[in-house]
Formats: structure tokens, C-alpha cells, sequence
């Protein structure tokens, strides 16, 4: 596809998104302050999603693997922390936490990725889905299979905000607010990371090529183990937003099948790419859910981000922010 | 006249000790032998080509001396330590750096971010301050960049410094190629075939930047090539394989007149 061709197509795509969004308001008659509602519902479910797909990104940047095994990750995080905070305080814990996932990214590592060196794709793949199994395994053998809450000090209570300006304000969760920030954070500290230090020029080096790499001095199996780390530190925060949320439990693991379309959304590669295809899909999700629902019958937010995806799959399969293969004949 | 083992005669530099030596190492994946009970040397500051038909083992060799390949039989003495097998990131450590035949470089990434990778082993400070920029990392990244901004001089692609290399042509990735392996500085350089694919042009400035770089820098520079010309021209010895055997070693002038060789290029009547 010509680059104006794809630029075009993506100037219609958010010009669309943009009137999809706005509707509502034009021609459905709704109210200023609980369309806001809405919108802002959507973009915090959607940065949950981003800190999933950003994990995805991460690994398949580096290694070029589609590591099935995040939704697991996440769940493990959030099983560790919550079973050892019964026993000792929140940061100690965290630490530990941070210390086991740590331990896991070598042992997948040395276990599963230096012996898979060199293989097909659709082989790391699978085997990430094996990983994905053993660690679900692991953490309900270790930790139980109980639904425990977290408790870290987010605040539950939601707060009215813009009294003054609207008719009863805008219900915001402070949760959902705090998640967003630390998920900014998060992502900023990555962005620096990436693209500022030697490791991260490493990291990238790697993704695009194994062999050159090596030959420049960068020890692949170190690599790997840092970018699975940082992916396990991802899961990690995901983990505790999330299960402070729902409460930890198996179906924390399920947030993986949303990040999918994320990061087919957003591209496969691109980092900004998992964050914006995140709020593209929380905010169309919930926007269709509320408006759409009455008239379509409802359970739109369950197929919506799938849709989406299959539509980019079709016409824009490298995403929004992918990286195009430009192959000499 | 036996060139088996024959020394230089005449070289047109000044050649040091030697730096890189390989003693009987043969290499086969399965059935196939790749490399058979190859020994050969190569000097300090010198160019040292290794030409062959297809097929006869050129690239083999370059990978075993870079640690791609490990031989099962045979040992590599360089720098006064011999091994048998090493990794590639070791390789690297101790000095060796490479180019590819067939293009490895970082598509996604600028030229500048291409050739600084090349100096991700000098770069030492801590990642924090790194990601911030601040303190001794500022500096040591200022320092960094200013060696890459003079190897980006060098080889002349000023004007695609921030362009991504996957959109260069395939002459220009050559050269970032070139400056990745130069970023690291490296005592002994591995050139895979640096002139395949180019037009006469390319070829001539390529053959510039190859002799600039072991005259200014005194790089020892271990190269295959097809081109018969540019290895008569550039080299000080010459390595000839067949079927994974060393055929003649020596001059150019030596290599071109013996008839092992020519048999091998032309074929012969049996």
C-alpha cells in the first residue's frame, strides 16, 4: 500500500472514531455530563487493556515472540503479592513479588527460549502457551485458587466531580484515576527506557535482528531475561489494578484475550501503538455499549474490540502504528 | 610450485605479528563437510581475502572465527589464546567484529541508532541515569555519538543519518553496515562479502572506504569476495577454499598463477 494511500486511511479511521464518539451528543440528544461519563469510563478500562497489550508489545519487540503467557503472568503477580501480604507488609511483599517474577523471566529464559533459539515464530508460540498453563498451574498450587482481594490503599469511593459546571457533576472513579496515572507513568519510564539507554537500543537491536546483534557484542540470553523481567513488571501493575478491582482471581488471566485486538489495533511492535489501541478500544467499547446497546440488544461490549480488530486484520494488518515490510524484490 | 605453505614474498604493507591463527579446523553439519582440516594465518594490520567457488566454504570459515559456528575439530589462536569455541558476543568482546553478506542490520531503526548499537559495549554508566540523561552518562553519550557522528563522516552518509536503514538503498545499507562494525572499534574486521550486489560505482567507493580503514586505523581486515579484481587490488594474501579444503595461500600474484586455483575456477577435464 502507497504511504499516502495508509495515511489517508488512518486520518479516516480517527476522523470516524472522533464522530463515532461525538454522536451521541449531535444526534441521540444526549446530556453533556453523562456522555463525559461515559467517555471517560471507556478511556480508564481502556488503559487496563493498554498495560496488558504493553507487556505483549514488549516481548514481541524483543524476541519476536506472541507470549500467550501474559494473561497468565498477570494473574501470578497478583496471586504472589496478595497471598504474601497475609504475611508481611505491602512493600516487602512488593519487593518479593517484584524478586519472583524476576526468577520466572530467567527460568523461562533458560528452560524454554534458549533452547527454542532459532525457531519459527508459531514454535515460541507455542511454547509461550505451555508457559501459560505451567505458570496457571504454579500460582493456584502455590497460592490456592481462592478469590482474594487486594488491598493496596486504591480509594474505592467515587467522586463528584464539576458540580458547578454540570447539572449533578460527573461520577469518576478515583480507582480508575489512579490506575491512569500510574499507567502514564509506566509508560513513560518504558519510552525513556527504549529509547534512551543502551540496554533499550539493545532491546531493539535484538527485535530486529538475532544474529547481527550478537555480532556487535549483545548477549541475547541477558536480553531475554531483562525484557521478560520488565514484561513480568507490567503484568505486575496490571495484576494489581485489575485485582483490586475484580478481586484476584482466575479470570484476571482472561484480560490477555482483550489485549489481543489491542495490540493488533495498535501494531504488533509499536509501543505508543498498545497505549492508544487500548483507549480506542475501551472508549468504542463502552460509547457502543451505552448508546448503541438499547438498539442492537446489548452485549456489544463483549464482541466490539474483536470486530475491530478482524476489520484492521483485513485492511490494515501491520495496525495503526506497526511497522511496515517493505521487501526488495 | 607447492603454495600449500608457502610464505609472502612481496607485500605492499607493512604486516605485524600474527594476530589470528586457525590450525586444522574442519566443520561439517551432519554428512556435510563444510570446512576440512583448514589452517591458516592472518597478520596484524594486513588484508587477508579468502576466495573460493561457491559452495567452498568462505562464509563457514568467517563464522567459525566469529564464534557462529563451533568446529569440531581444530583450534583458533588469536591474540595469543587458543580455543576451540566461543560465542559471538564473546567474539565481539575481544575485538572481532563483522558485516554480513546477506544485509543484518536493524531495519527499524535509524542510521545513527544502528551504528551507535555498535557501541553498546562501551557504554557503561548506570541505565537510570542513562534514561534521564544527567551525570556522567550525559557525557559518556556525547563522547559516544561524537564517535559515531565521525564514522558517519567517513563513510559519507551524513544525509541519511536519521533516516530508518530498512528505506536506504541497498549500497547505503552496505556502508551502515560497515559503520556498525567500525562503531566497535574493532583490532580484527570480518567483511562478508562487502561489494556482492553493487554496481561498479558502489564497488569503487567501498574498495576506498576498505583500504582508508586499514590505513587509518591499521584495522587487520579478513574479507571474502567474488570479484576477482577488487581481491587482486586490495589484498596482501589471498586464502583459496575448494569444497572446504585450503587449495593455495599467499600473494595475490602467487594465488593468480597457480594452477590448483585456476583448476578450480575453470574446472578441469579428468
Amino acid at each position: 500500500m502507497k504511504a499516502a494511500t495508509s495515511r489517508n486511511l488512518t486520518i479516516a479511521f480517527f476522523g470516524l472514531l472522533a464522530l463515532g464518539a461525538v454522536s451521541p451528543l449531535l444526534f441521540m440528544g444526549s446530556k453533556l455530563a453523562p456522555w463525559l461519563e461515559v467517555i471517560l469510563g471507556g478511556l480508564m478500562s481502556g488503559v487496563l487493556y493498554s498495560l496488558v497489550a504493553l507487556g505483549l508489545v514488549l516481548i514481541f519487540k524483543a524476541s519476536g515472540v506472541f507470549n500467550f503467557a501474559q494473561g497468565a503472568m498477570v494473574l501470578f503477580a497478583a496471586l504472589s503479592l496478595v497471598r504474601l501480604m497475609e504475611k508481611m507488609p505491602f512493600l516487602l511483599a512488593l519487593a518479593v513479588t517484584i524478586a519472583i517474577m524476576v526468577a520466572l523471566a530467567w527460568l523461562i529464559e533458560r528452560l524454554v527460549l534458549r533452547p527454542l533459539v532459532n525457531q519459527e515464530g508459531i514454535v515460541l508460540f507455542m511454547a509461550t502457551l505451555g508457559v501459560a498453563y505451567f505458570i496457571d498451574g504454579l500460582g493456584q498450587t502455590i497460592w490456592g485458587s481462592d478469590i482474594y482481594t487486594l488491598h493496596v490503599g486504591m480509594p474505592k469511593e467515587p467522586k463528584i466531580l464539576f458540580e458547578g459546571t454540570f447539572e449533578g457533576g460527573i461520577l469518576v472513579s478515583m480507582e480508575d484515576v489512579i490506575a491512569a496515572i500510574l499507567a502514564a507513568v509506566m509508560v513513560g519510564a518504558l519510552a525513556l527506557f527504549f529509547q534512551k539507554t543502551s540496554t533499550g537500543r539493545a532491546l531493539r537491536a535484538v527485535a530486529d535482528d538475532h544474529q547481527a546483534a550478537q555480532s556487535i557484542g549483545i548477549p541475547l540470553n541477558r536480553i531475554w531475561v531483562i525484557v521478560w523481567s520488565v514484561a513480568g513488571m507490567v503484568a505486575l501493575v496490571a495484576g494489581i489494578i485489575w485485582g483490586s478491582k475484580l478481586g484476584v482471581q482466575f479470570s484476571l488471566q482472561l484480560v490477555a484475550l482483550k489485549a489481543l485486538p489491542v495490540v493488533i489495533l495498535g501494531g504488533f511492535t509499536s509501543i505508543p501503538g498498545a497505549i492508544i489501541g487500548g483507549l480506542i478500544i475501551g472508549l468504542g467499547e463502552k460509547v457502543s455499549e451505552v448508546y448503541l446497546g438499547p438498539t442492537l440488544g446489548g452485549g456489544i461490549e463483549n464482541w466490539f474490540a474483536y470486530v475491530l480488530a478482524l476489520i484492521f486484520l483485513l485492511f490494515r494488518p501491520e495496525g495503526l502504528f506497526g511497522e511496515r515490510h517493505i521487501d526488495r524484490v | 610450485m607447492n603454495l600449500h605453505d608457502a610464505e609472502p614474498q612481496t607485500v605492499s604493507r607493512k604486516l605485524g605479528e600474527v594476530v589470528l591463527r586457525l590450525d586444522g579446523v574442519s566443520l561439517a553439519f551432519g554428512g556435510v563437510k563444510a570446512l576440512a582440516d583448514v589452517s591458516f594465518d592472518v597478520r596484524e594490520h594486513e588484508v587477508r581475502a579468502i576466495i573460493g567457488p561457491n559452495g567452498a566454504g568462505k562464509s563457514s570459515l568467517l563464522n567459525v572465527i566469529n564464534g557462529v559456528y563451533q568446529p569440531q575439530a581444530g583450534t583458533i589462536t588469536y591474540r595469543g589464546e587458543t580455543r576451540t569455541a566461543m560465542e559471538p558476543h564473546h567474539a565481539a568482546r575481544s575485538g572481532i567484529a563483522r558485516t554480513f553478506q546477506s544485509l543484518a542490520l536493524f531495519k527499524g531503526m535509524s542510521v545513527l541508532d544502528n551504528i551507535l548499537a555498535g557501541r553498546t559495549l562501551m557504554m557503561k554508566s548506570n541505565v537510570f541515569l542513562q534514561a534521564l540523561r544527567i551525570g556522567p552518562a550525559l557525557k559518556e553519550e556525547v563522547a559516544h555519538r561524537r564517535q559515531v557522528e565521525d564514522i558517519i563522516d567517513f563513510l559519507e552518509i551524513q544525509h541519511v543519518r536519521k533516516t530508518p536503514v530498512g528505506r536506504l538503498p541497498y549500497g547505503l545499507q552496505k556502508r551502515v553496515d560497515l559503520g556498525r562494525a567500525l562503531a566497535m572499534e574493532p583490532k580484527v574486521l570480518l567483511l562478508d562479502e562487502p561489494m556482492a550486489g553493487m554496481n561498479v560505482e558502489e564497488k569503487q567507493d567501498m574498495c576506498r572506504f576498505i583500504l582508508d580503514v586499514n590505513d587509518e586505523f591499521g584495522t587487520t581486515i579478513v574479507l571474502i569476495e567474488h570479484d576477482m579484481g577488487v581481491v587482486m587490488d586490495l589484498s596482501d594474501r589471498v586464502v583459496v577454499l575448494d569444497y572446504g579444503r585450503k587449495i593455495a595461500d599467499g600473494t595475490p600474484d602467487e594465488v593468480r598463477s597457480s594452477q590448483a586455483v585456476i583448476d578450480a575456477y575453470l574446472g578441469v577435464k579428468h
